[in-house]
């Protein structure tokens, strides 16, 4: 194991780092969009939005996210000549699917666990279906969301490891590489010290969405920091009064 | 105080209206008319559809349709326009959710669990129905729920979040949101019945001094007897979503005729 040999080839980490963190960012921000579509479709009371949308999760989430890797990186430009110019957008659409179907389940979690009486009152006032949902059940759902999407953020930045299955390289792909010269003596420090890396990742992730916790929660008049959990009206004549 | 029953025309009837929940039938082929400004107490053992019959003018719940309204009846009429139905083709079909939200906006509702936006402070819980459903100005809004607020008595607390404010000050913030809609209805649902006895009067001052100070017609559902007799004009007693005795506070509440109100006053008032 030589210490020197893996300080000097940090420089080449550099570019897989950011590739690896670009994997996290788009498949992240296609997850986001996909999930906010598929709840709000898997929460419709109409039986012909809320069915495809079912269907379409239960397959993504009941079929292997290696295969769909695959079948985006090398099946699809066979089946339906349809070739991405980078297989990383592959690995991103793949990814993106994938964490997108598991977090449509959180977004409809908490879409279903806003109050009835939220529904009513803003009948009672009379805002039309799209009002309710913007001004009233999304802000409220939101803060509820965003422990369970911050686990499936952090998921996402180990699975991104798996891009390097079909030839990008990124962190993981990078140590084989490397740690894989002169018969692979150096495997365990390279794999090593993208484990760390891999941590400092997830760490960062969960202190921005602790903020972001934190800045929603506040958006309900709720110090994050005294209060744990759903606030009543009960909690709130006796604690903030 | 006008005479309710100055114009001839009813602002609310309800002309045999049925509504069941599976098997449970709630209200069996009730009827009966609001006069306009009329203050109506409904009063009654729970479970026997009082909430319901207010639910249903918030079209919150729906009637439970007959499959000829011309000739059976089962329609809830506002102004008399339908309520819960519409006319299309000449005859009475179910509402649809644009006939409804032309209907609502005449009735505003004030709920047992208060059900102000988190979400908004307190103000903006006041305004934002005004801005969105009603097209007032941002500053119109804002010049109308200040002025509700005082009346309410929460001026100084325009700023804060609903979590921040006791149960009390939430529910007078809630009477202010339902009056900033300029209702031609109002309807409390128990508005006191989640609250602290201590929070209780406060509450109940507003909504008197709503009563003296504006012509709105109200539909009141309350355990408050005193509430009761001061402010309504009129008490109907109901028993399995029918109207057991109908009268003035002081002929209900003093000298009531029939069995079952004498035995369910007495039960609340021995509470």
């Amino acid at each position: 194991m030589d210490v020197q040999e893996v300080i000097d080839s940090l420089p080449r980490y550099v570019q897989p780092l950011l590739v690896t963190v670009e994997v996290t960012l788009a498949s992240a921000a296609l997850a986001l969009v996909v999930a906010f579509a598929l709840g709000l479709m898997t929460s419709s009371k109409h039986l012909a939005v809320r069915t495809p949308a079912r269907v379409f999760v239960e397959f993504i989430r009941g079929s292997s996210v290696v295969v769909q890797l695959f079948w985006f990186a090398f099946a699809m430009p066979v089946v339906l000549g349809i070739q991405f110019d980078y297989a990383i957008v592959a690995g991103i659409i793949a990814l993106g699917l994938n964490y997108g179907a598991y977090c449509s389940e959180v977004v409809r979690g908490a879409i279903a666990a806003v109050p009835k009486g939220q529904l009513e009152a803003s009948l009672a006032v009379n805002f039309t279906p799209f009002q309710r949902l913007r001004l009233v059940v999304l802000p409220q759902a939101w803060p509820e969301m965003i422990p369970s999407l911050c686990a499936f953020a952090i998921m996402l930045l180990k699975a991104s490891a798996l891009v390097s299955l079909i030839s990008v390289t990124d962190l993981t792909a990078m140590a084989g590489l490397i740690g894989g010269r002169d018969g692979g003596v150096n495997q365990l420090p390279h794999y090593a010290l993208i484990l760390v890396v891999y941590f400092i990742l997830a760490w960062l992730i969960w202190t921005g969405m602790r903020a972001l916790e934190r800045k929603a929660k506040r958006g309900l008049g709720v110090d994050a920091k005294q209060v744990k959990g759903r606030l009543t009206p009960a909690v709130a004549e006796k604690g903030l009064t | 105080m006008q005479n309710p029953t100055s114009d001839s025309r009813p602002l609310i009837r309800f002309d045999r209206v049925n509504k069941s929940f599976g098997d449970l039938t709630v209200l069996d082929r009730l009827s009966f008319d609001v006069a306009p400004g009329e203050r109506v107490t409904l009063i009654g053992p729970s479970g026997s559809g009082k909430t319901t019959i207010l639910r249903l003018l918030m079209t919150l719940e729906h009637v439970t349709p007959a499959k000829d309204p011309a000739a059976e009846g089962g329609v809830i009429w506002v102004e008399g326009e339908p309520l819960s139905h519409m006319e299309k083709g000449g005859k009475l079909v179910v509402a649809n959710e644009r006939h409804l939200r032309q209907v609502r906006k005449k009735i505003g509702m004030v709920f047992q669990s208060f059900n102000l936006f988190p979400n908004m402070r307190v103000l903006r819980n006041v305004t934002e129905a005004q801005v969105h459903t009603l097209g007032r100005s941002k500053d119109e809004a804002e010049a109308k729920a200040r002025e509700l607020l005082d009346l309410v008595g929460l001026s100084a607390k325009v700023d804060n979040y609903p979590s921040q404010l006791s149960g009390g000050q939430q529910q007078r913030v809630a009477i202010a949101r339902a009056l900033a809609m300029d209702p031609d209805i109002l309807l409390l649902d128990e508005v006191t019945s989640a609250l602290d006895p201590e929070l209780v009067a406060d509450v109940l001052g507003v909504l008197r001094d709503v009563a003296d100070t504006t012509s709105i017609t109200m539909l009141i559902v309350t355990h408050e007897m005193g509430f009761a007799r001061d402010v309504s004009n009129r008490v109907m007693m109901f028993d399995r979503g029918q109207i057991v005795e109908e009268g003035a506070p002081d002929e209900i509440f003093s000298d009531p005729r029939e069995a079952r109100t004498q035995d369910f006053l007495r039960a609340v008032l021995a509470e």
